[in-house]
């Protein structure tokens, strides 16, 4: 099955502060090398801590935000440097979920119209087919046909986020980014939206890059999980394996500090010792090293590159010698 | 593929939603707006319909009427040095200067959109350019330009209009300029590129409505400027000619019977500080019903 | 968890507060009782708007003032003299020295809180020298040992930082310090780390445990991650629609729910322990946590609730019920539910 999207090599920088004429100008790297594939049909979840660049890497795969470097392939094509006009027919197949239901949702509109711009925006649509098409999609989240004439502030968190997943979905994308769809929403509501995207999944065969910081909701709904440090893939693997045998010290910790819904499971965490560093100043080498507790001197002698080091699972750090504390005990 | 399978239980039908337009309930509570909207009313159906409602004509010339103070006679507000009924002369004046009013503001709303949309969509170095050139015009002096313009051309209600309007889209370039700099950046304008949306799209359907509060204050208050700039360069002779009236060359030809006839001045006068009064009104009025971060909970 | 009367810190009976809006008069919280005992965690969990914060305001007495907002029942706190006092009846001097010494508050977003443009150790001198009658120098010392206590990496040099030098851990740490600063029996801490990375939350919640095994004090724990809940609770305190629906100790809360709510929200969020063996669909609780101005009549829970049974929850209120085991829990149909 060949990949609906590859990521090779993808940098973001972004120019931070300097003076006229870019004089002393910092970069922030928020990608800087990030290389992956996503197959037809899958749930890839990046996960990471903010700032590691996830929001960055599923903008500039729809090409929301311009690669510095790097190349994207979409359904085989290369999308890189592609004109926007050029895009445009593409984006009815890539669409994009928003973490904040309400600030991606125009406040002046209502939802039927909100719901109905990709249709208006990409035409050929008759005012009575788009109508019938609204009324489908509304339903297709669970809204009542009544939420139509709504607008935003009118609806609960949980309803704003439905419409924003029926306006993606309006124009049957084979390929969706979800930017923590879920992480704005009620404990409660968070259930509904998570359900509904693995219907989805199952249903429309969609494939979806799932962006989020709960790794419980990401090892529910997850395939494959990549994780990111500093805007660097650090582990990929399948979502069993990975929580199984987690390869990078990072996956462990970020696993370790996850807080799990049982008191009689409290256990003995590995606390990460210090703050994520800035993107600006990145350490040398492995960018975890002064976080990790097993990092050798030689951690910071080059960037460690992602390895194969089991079948379909990858990671970036030097030390094959260490066994690492898995999340779920082998069943 | 069909999608029209439900997927998920339906939400359950909501209570009662709170009643909508709360922008006209929140400004029908500001008294001095509905008193300004009224006036407003007012002078405009006196001054459209109103010279069909009286027997004297703005033009004609009455020599045996002359200086008829107001409510003396058959003229109610009285006539001016030629004998001409005031009250006529109001309304035609009347008409023209909230027309130069209008217009202008038309005129320089639309300017000031799409230069101030340009700059705050585009933003980098053509915002920039943009920007500058506003605020170089503005730190000229209104009536100054305003003056020499008029100076070197042929003055008429067209010409005085299209003044007044190349005089006043700065501020709203600015408003608009802020406005849509900052919206660009929330994520429903990111959402609308995500589905292919050309930036004309992106400027005009999605991000100008959001910034109509501040569009519609500065608009009210830019019609209360032009009818204000209109007299003034009338008053001073450079704007609308007589015998065309204006409120503002009405007082301009009431100088020099100040003492002797000061209805002459006093009425004109008049009716321009309550036309500009209450377009300021109205746009505070409609700054507080518009802002929704006065929305109620 | 033995503990004689002169143990409870703090005591809180049928709370309820009002407020004034546009739309009339509005209750964020009715009914709430509990009380809290020196060196446990009660953990307060609840949807969005179910008066979490609230309730805590209320209890430092930092609601608006009377005709916004009216706050009925009453509040007893422990005094450092041994005897409680009349939080809602104190006169506002006195409260002013009650914050701080005897219950203080660490709130979500710390970059709120702390002033901008004063130095993390202005700060935290300036609230000591309030309480304390202490020099400059002195209370410099004591903010450095604070600083110390918390965590922050070279914390003499940090006195001279300004709050955005901080990252938001450090900032989150920094607001515990001064939380600290009077040694208070009972801390308030508001979502502290909801704004927080995973590994900076676990940071903060071992600093929390520690400081608690330290200095005995007690601390209210708002959050709606039930992950954390697990983590740290003693007890466990579930609100909805601003009321107290189930209160029980943390391991019979998770091992035995008795409200409909209560249950579904510990069915509806997966578990990492089971991650990466797909489960099928969570089971989510049907539609939307009310508004909370307009809660729908009896239970406030029925429209969602899958026991529902018409004619009774959505007409009778339940009122608090104890159970055997001492556990608190709303609910008319909870004894039948439970067989
Ligand atoms: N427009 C921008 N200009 C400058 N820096 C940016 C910009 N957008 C993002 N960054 C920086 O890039 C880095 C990655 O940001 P990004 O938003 O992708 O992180 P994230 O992983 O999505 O974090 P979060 O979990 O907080 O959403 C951050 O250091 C951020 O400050
Ligand atoms: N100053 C106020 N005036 C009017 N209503 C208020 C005020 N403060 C809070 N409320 C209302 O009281 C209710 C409870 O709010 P509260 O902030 O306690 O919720 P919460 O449980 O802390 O929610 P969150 O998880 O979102 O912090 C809400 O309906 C809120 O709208
Ligand atoms: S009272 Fe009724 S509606 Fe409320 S939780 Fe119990 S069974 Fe459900
Ligand atoms: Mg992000
Ligand atoms: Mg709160």
């Amino acid at each position: 099955m060949s990949a609906i999207l590859e990521v090779e090599n993808l940098r973001k920088w972004f120019p931070v502060g300097g003076g006229l004429f870019g004089r002393g100008q910092k970069q922030v790297k928020a990608l800087d090398g990030v290389s992956f594939t996503v197959k037809p049909g899958e749930i890839l979840s990046v996960v990471g801590e903010s700032g590691s660049g996830k929001t960055t890497l599923g903008r500039t795969v729809l090409r929301l935000a311009e690669p510095t470097g790097g190349a994207i392939r979409f359904e085989g094509q290369d999308i890189t440097t592609l004109s926007r006009r050029a895009l445009r027919p593409l984006r009815r197949r890539m669409q994009l979920v928003f973490q904040d239901p309400f600030a991606s949702l125009n406040p002046r509109m209502s939802v039927e119209r909100i719901v109905a711009a990709p249709l208006i925006i990409q035409g050929g649509i008759s005012r009575a087919g788009r109508q019938e098409r609204v009324a489908e999609m509304l339903q297709l989240v669970g809204l009542q046909p009544h939420h139509a004439e709504r607008h935003p502030h009118e609806l609960s968190g949980g309803q704003r986020q439905r419409v924003g997943i029926a306006r993606a979905l309006i124009m049957n994308p084979s390929f969706l980014v979800a930017d923590e769809p879920v992480s704005a929403l009620d404990v409660s509501i968070q259930a509904q939206v998570v359900n509904l995207l693995l219907e989805l999944k199952e249903r429309l065969g969609l494939t979806i890059l799932f962006i989020a910081h709960d790794l419980a909701v990401v090892g529910h709904i997850s395939d494959r999980i990549a994780v990111m440090y500093l805007g660097r893939v650090v582990e990929l693997a399948e979502a069993g394996t990975l929580f199984r045998d987690p390869r990078h010290p990072y996956t462990e910790a970020l696993f370790s500090a996850a807080p799990i819904p049982d008191p009689t499971l409290r256990r003995e965490r590995v606390i990460l010792q210090g703050d994520i560093p800035s993107p600006i100043d990145p350490p040398s080498g492995c960018a975890f090293r002064t976080r990790c507790r097993h990092a050798l001197p030689a951690c910071a002698a080059a960037v460690p590159p992602l390895r194969e080091v089991g079948p379909g699972h990858f990671s970036a750090c030097i030390r094959d010698d260490i066994t690492l504390q898995a999340s779920v005990s082998t069943p | 593929m069909s999608t029209t399978t439900q997927l998920l239980p339906a939400t359950p039908a909501d209570e009662a939603l709170p009643p909508r337009n709360t922008a006209w309930r929140r400004f029908r509570r500001h008294r001095l707006a509905m008193l300004g909207a009224a006036i407003i009313l007012i002078l405009v159906l006196g001054s459209y319909a109103g010279p069909y409602l009286i027997p004297y004509n703005d033009t004609y010339i009455d020599i045996m009427q002359r200086f008829a103070p107001p409510f003396s006679g058959a003229h109610v507000l009285g006539t001016d040095e030629l004998g001409r009924d005031m009250l006529a002369r109001l309304m035609m004046g009347g008409r023209i200067s909230l027309a130069v009013g209008f217009t202008a503001m038309l005129i320089s709303m639309v300017i000031g959109i799409s230069v101030g949309a340009i700059a705050g969509y585009y933003g980098g170095v053509v915002g920039s350019a943009l920007m500058r050139f506003v605020d170089a015009v503005l730190c000229f002096p209104t009536i100054f330009l305003l003056l020499a313009l008029a100076a070197l051309i042929d003055p008429g209600v067209t010409s005085i209009t299209l003044l007044i309007a190349a005089t006043a889209w700065m501020d709203v370039a600015r408003i608009v300029e802020g406005q849509i700099r900052a919206l660009r950046e929330r994520d429903f304008a990111v959402a609308a590129e995500a589905l292919g949306a050309s930036d004309r799209y992106i400027v005009f359907r999605e991000l100008v409505p959001n910034a109509v509060a501040p569009i519609v204050v500065a608009a009210t208050l830019n019609v209360a400027k032009a009818i204000l700039l209109e007299s003034y360069v009338s008053f001073l002779g450079y704007g609308i000619q007589p015998p065309v009236p204006s409120w503002g060359n009405m007082l301009n030809n009431a100088q020099i019977y100040l003492t002797s006839a000061p209805w002459l001045a006093i009425l004109p006068g008049l009716l321009i500080t309550l036309a500009v009064t209450s377009f300021n009104f109205l746009g505070d009025g409609l700054r507080d019903a518009l802002d929704p971060r006065m929305e109620s909970h | 968890m033995e503990a004689g009367s002169g143990d409870i810190l703090l005591e809180v009976e049928k709370l309820a507060i009002r407020f004034r809006t546009h739309g009339g008069e509005s209750a964020a919280v009715s009914d709430v009782s509990f009380c809290l005992k020196r060196g446990e965690t009660l953990a307060m969990v609840g949807e969005s708007g179910s008066g979490k914060s609230v309730t805590s305001l209320a209890l430092m007495r930092l609601l608006p003032k009377a005709p916004l907002c009216t706050v009925s029942g009453s509040v007893r706190l422990r005094g450092k003299d041994g005897g409680m006092l009349d939080v809602l009846s104190l006169p506002e001097s006195r409260m002013r020295a009650v914050r701080g010494d005897n219950v203080s508050m660490v709130f979500q977003e710390p970059m709120t809180s702390l002033n901008p443009v004063q130095t993390i150790g202005a700060q935290i001198t300036e609230t000591i020298r309030l309480h304390r009658p202490m020099g400059r120098r002195a209370a410099d010392e004591e903010a450095v040992r604070l600083l110390d206590l918390v965590g922050i990496p070279a914390a003499r040099q940090r006195l001279t930082a300004y709050p955005h030098q901080l990252s938001g851990g450090m900032r989150q740490r920094a607001m515990i310090a001064m939380a600290l600063s009077c040694e208070p029996s009972v801390l308030i801490a508001d979502e502290p780390t909801t704004a927080l990375d995973v590994t900076i939350q676990a940071q903060i919640l071992d600093l929390l445990r520690r400081l608690q095994e330290q200095t005995g004090m007690a601390v209210i724990f708002i959050t709606h991650n039930l992950g954390v809940v697990a983590e740290i609770a003693d007890r466990v305190m579930v609100m909805y629609a601003g009321r107290v629906v189930e209160q029980a100790d943390v391991v019979p809360l998770f091992r035995q729910p008795l409200m409909p709510y209560t249950q579904g929200l510990l069915r509806s969020v997966p578990r990492l322990d089971l991650a990466g063996r797909r489960t099928g669909a969570l089971s989510a609780i049907r539609g939307n946590v009310p508004d909370p101005r307009r809660p729908p009549p009896g239970c406030a829970f029925h429209p969602r609730c899958d026991f529902f049974v018409g004619g009774r929850c959505d007409v009778q209120a339940p009122a608090l019920d104890v159970t055997s085991d001492d556990r608190q829990v709303r609910c008319l149909r909870w004894s039948e539910i439970a067989a």
